[in-house]
């Protein structure tokens, strides 16, 4: 089958990691809100972004690549996933999201259980994801662990940052996890962070809460050097987290879902707290979602809040490749009487640059600015709309192979019907 | 001609014979104690001017004039102008589509809140459950309605039973259109469809509670038993004899005669083919594979023995049966001359399905399944339509037809645009221009985000 291995070698873009490389005629996004750049230049060197704009000097002795009709941007940055981390969702033992039978919670680290070989992550890197924040769910406590951030590359080195943040269930499931009501919710997090600031003395009780290496590992997040992620949906509840906020100034939120974020904006924003907003909620789902609408992110937004893209109970394991039809449906709600949707470029900010600054990456990945890791993803068209498709992918400089056990499959049976072999035999 | 070798005696006596045949066969029962009370909401003539019209069969007019009224489509003109007595609706700029027909959905039955109070989709108390009947869970102030016709221009969907059994129970298809109750919103004259579910949900369900099924080919045996006593019950029936009044198999033989559509869940091509045969084993046929994320590898058997497959474009990975999803599925299926169709499953996802098929179109065009994008449209309506037995009714703008009709802000297969307006049998049921064309469910009113651009 040599055919068709060469047509896979194909699909792989060459490295650009060798020597200087000025990619050129394409149109260019940055990344950073500001709109995309007809026949910009992206010049690269060693891995990394020197530059891209519009006037870009090409150095001399420069590799071109020629992008005359593509759209070349960073590579999309999902907000917030559990790639990596399952195989099948609903076969338990290709499964790490969640540990429901540990004595463990905070302390858990979900860095080392990334799995690149996941059908997912090939998927998701096909589709121009390349980087994921990967968080663990909850499983019998209101803390989940460590979170980490991820590279989509096919290679054996999927972790960017490991414990890039801690992981917390506020709101019903929190409430759910902590007993059954808020106040024991608002008692399990108090008495947590209390036995934290005990650790950090060298002191533990006799009958706590948390296990040793559990108050130990929410030391840095009582400090603040570890970054809380909390995910929360209700004004009332997003106001309960934000003064939390007040009682322990330190703490580093991130709010995630928010799904009613837009009637507490100002507060959010006031607080200085980003939030990892779930894009599409627009149903009463659960009743602390009542108020569900689109155009959440949009007023947030509007009213100074960082807000990035996730996907929090949303197929996040397998399905961050919908970051962009997501994005692209917030600029849809422009041109609809009485929503509030992004611009385009904020829209596609908000699955690349906002989620990188939010989970503290913002210097190293989610944009083509200059000294960004050269994460690269060439379109045919627009890469907010549906239509559109991927056709190279580079990840740190290094080309990726575009093929997935999906493709595969579709080439294995293009013409179904029975052969001069079994199907089995299509390699 | 038989008859003409009959003697007229002998002719008088079949005759009669036919009649006490005839009044044996005369349903022991009412087969609609809880028929459609259904009307269409006023609606004035009106011609949508300068627009894009896909048409739903396929046709596709540039710069148009869409013309109905009294509750139906009276045709598509090229060019074409106002007329006296039209409102007349400038869509310059837009596109004019039949609306988006949902083979499946569990909106009403598994409503928002998604609270245990109404979780009315699963009757998961028996693996064959022909008796129930989706329609007597439907809660028909389910906000998810409003959402799918403000955000997704569906102007019709199937409501089904979940997939927990084997037989799931009687479907229902309604049109769009809040209601004081789900009499008020039936499909007029659209026929029953039966829910049936291949593999991994029965056999878990039942099976971890150590019952039948807890295997595939525990699957297929309490199917094919099934079957046998529906034959059997049928045949009692057509021979006039006495039976004992069987809800479950009342559903059944209406299968068996045709009356009543099967929708099955199936995701695997080796189990789709076991059930075409099954069908052939007790004389039903398979109105459309629901879930079908392997029709891309029996479609040529699918073509052949014309059943539908309703799909999504990308969903894939979440269980054991869904991890052969292609994104090429859809466009492999057309190809193949079968009857594809996108379908949602989903109170989000209903939102949406035109961007479905557009994914679906790009991913097969990108190996070279040239479909256009007015042939993609009878994915979302006409075909859809076919699989629900409601064709001749809607689905597609034929004169005549009921004018369930959605006016887009830009072109239907881009991400960027949603329904201006719909109208539902002529009725303007949504405006994206006007608050008070927004529904507001009975659960919303007085709550927090009531009557919000959603």
């Amino acid at each position: 089958m040599k055919h068709l291995l060469l047509a896979c070698a194909a699909l792989i873009a060459a490295p650009l990691s060798a020597q200087t490389v000025a990619i050129t005629g394409g149109k260019v996004v940055i990344g950073d809100g500001s709109a995309p750049i007809e026949k910009g230049v992206v010049i690269v060197t060693n891995g990394r972004v020197v530059a891209a704009g519009a006037s870009i000097a090409i150095p001399a002795g420069a590799q071109r690549i020629d992008a005359t009709g593509k759209w070349v941007t960073p590579g999309i940055v999902a907000g917030f996933t559990r790639l990596g981390l399952v195989g099948v969702d609903a076969v338990d033992p290709s499964n790490d999201a969640e540990a429901r039978n540990s004595p463990f919670n905070v302390s858990l680290d979900i860095a080392p259980a990334i799995n690149p070989d996941v059908a997912a992550v090939a998927v998701n890197r096909a589709a121009g994801v390349t980087r994921a924040i990967v968080s663990p769910d909850t499983g019998n406590a209101i803390f989940g662990g460590h979170g980490a951030v991820m590279d989509t590359g096919a290679d054996f080195d999927p972790v960017t940052k490991a414990r890039a943040f801690q992981f917390m269930e506020f709101g019903e499931t929190g409430a759910r996890l902590a007993g059954g009501s808020r106040p024991a919710l608002i008692a399990a997090f108090k008495t947590a962070l209390a036995e934290a600031k005990d650790a950090s003395l060298g002191v533990f009780r006799e009958d706590p809460l948390l296990k040793r290496p559990d108050a130990l590992a929410l030391v840095p997040v009582l400090n603040g050097t570890m970054k809380l992620f909390v995910h929360v949906e209700s004004a009332p509840d997003i106001l309960a987290v934000l003064a939390l906020k007040k009682s322990y100034p330190t703490l580093s939120l991130v709010l995630v879902g928010a799904t009613e974020g837009w009637r507490v904006a100002p507060q959010i924003a006031a607080a200085k707290v980003p939030v990892m907003a779930s894009a599409l909620n627009d149903l009463p789902d659960s009743f602390e979602q009542i108020a569900a609408t689109q155009s959440n992110v949009g007023r947030m937004k509007a009213a100074g809040v960082e807000v990035g893209i996730g996907m929090i109970n949303d197929n996040e394991a397998r399905q961050a490749q919908l970051s962009m039809q997501y994005a692209g449906n917030l600029v849809a709600l422009n041109k609809v009487p009485g929503a509030t949707g992004l611009s385009w470029g904020d829209a596609f900010a908000a699955i690349s640059s906002v989620p990188a600054s939010i989970v503290g990456l913002g210097g190293e990945i989610g944009s083509l600015k200059a000294g960004r890791r050269a994460d690269i993803v060439f379109w045919d068209g627009d890469p907010l709309e549906a239509t559109s498709n991927v056709e190279k992918v580079w990840i740190d400089g290094v080309g990726q192979p575009l093929s997935t056990r999906q493709t595969r499959l579709r080439d294995r049976y293009l013409q179904p019907g029975v052969g001069a072999l079994p199907d089995a035999y299509k390699h | 001609m038989v008859l003409a070798s009959m003697t007229a005696p002998a002719l008088a006596k079949k005759k009669d014979k036919d009649a006490a045949k005839a009044e044996a066969k005369a349903p022991a029962f009412n087969k609609d104690p809880y028929p459609s009370t259904y009307n269409a909401y006023p609606s004035v003539p009106t011609a949508v001017t300068n627009v894009t019209v896909y048409d739903g069969e396929g046709a596709k007019f540039v710069n148009a004039t869409v013309y109905f009224r009294d509750g139906k489509v009276e045709g598509i003109e090229a060019g074409g102008a106002a007329k006296d007595g039209y409102t007349v609706i400038d869509g310059t700029g837009k596109w004019v589509t039949p609306g988006i027909i949902d083979v499946h959905s569990h909106l009403g039955d598994y409503p928002s809140p998604g609270v245990d109070a109404h979780s009315d989709g699963n009757e998961a108390t028996g693996a064959v459950r022909p008796e129930v009947w989706a329609e007597h869970s439907v809660w028909p102030q389910d906000p998810g309605f409003s959402r799918a016709l403000a955000n997704g221009g569906v102007t019709a969907l199937q409501i089904l039973p979940g997939s927990a059994n084997l037989f799931g129970g009687r479907s229902v298809t309604i049109k769009n259109v809040y209601a004081r109750n789900v009499q008020g919103m039936k499909f007029p004259g659209a026929p029953y469809g039966l829910k049936m579910a291949c593999g991994e949900n029965p056999k878990r369900v039942y099976g971890s509670r150590g019952q039948m099924p807890q295997t595939r080919m525990g699957n297929m045996a309490v199917n094919r038993q099934t079957w046998a006593r529906a034959v059997e019950y049928k045949r009692k029936l057509d021979k006039g004899e006495t039976v004992n009044r069987d809800l479950a198999m009342e559903t059944l033989t209406g299968v068996l005669s045709g009356e009543i559509l099967v929708h099955n869940h199936c995701y695997r091509a080796d189990e789709m083919s076991l059930v075409i045969d099954m069908a052939k084993e007790f004389g039903y046929k398979v109105s459309t594979f629901h879930h079908a994320v392997e029709s891309y590898k029996i479609a040529d058997l699918l073509a052949k023995d014309g059943i539908c497959s309703a799909m999504w474009a990308d969903w894939w990975g979440f269980k054991m049966e869904s991890y052969d999803a292609i994104n090429e599925n859809i466009p492999l299926v057309h190809k193949a001359g079968a009857c594809a169709i996108v379908h949602s499953d989903d109170a989000n996802g209903i939102q949406r399905l035109n961007q479905e098929a557009a994914k679906a179109l790009a991913d097969g065009r990108r190996i070279g399944v040239d479909v256009s994008d007015e042939l993609a449209w009878t994915w979302l309506s006409y075909n859809p339509a076919k699989a629900l037995g409601i064709a001749d009714k809607t689905g597609s703008l034929k004169p005549g037809k009921m004018a369930d009709i959605v006016l887009w802000n830009g072109n239907p297969l881009s991400v960027y645009s949603r329904p201006d307006k719909v109208w539902i049998d002529g009725a303007l049921m949504y405006d994206a221009a006007d608050p008070k064309k927004r529904p507001v469910a009975d659960f919303e009113l007085g709550q927090p985000g009531e009557g919000d651009v959603k």
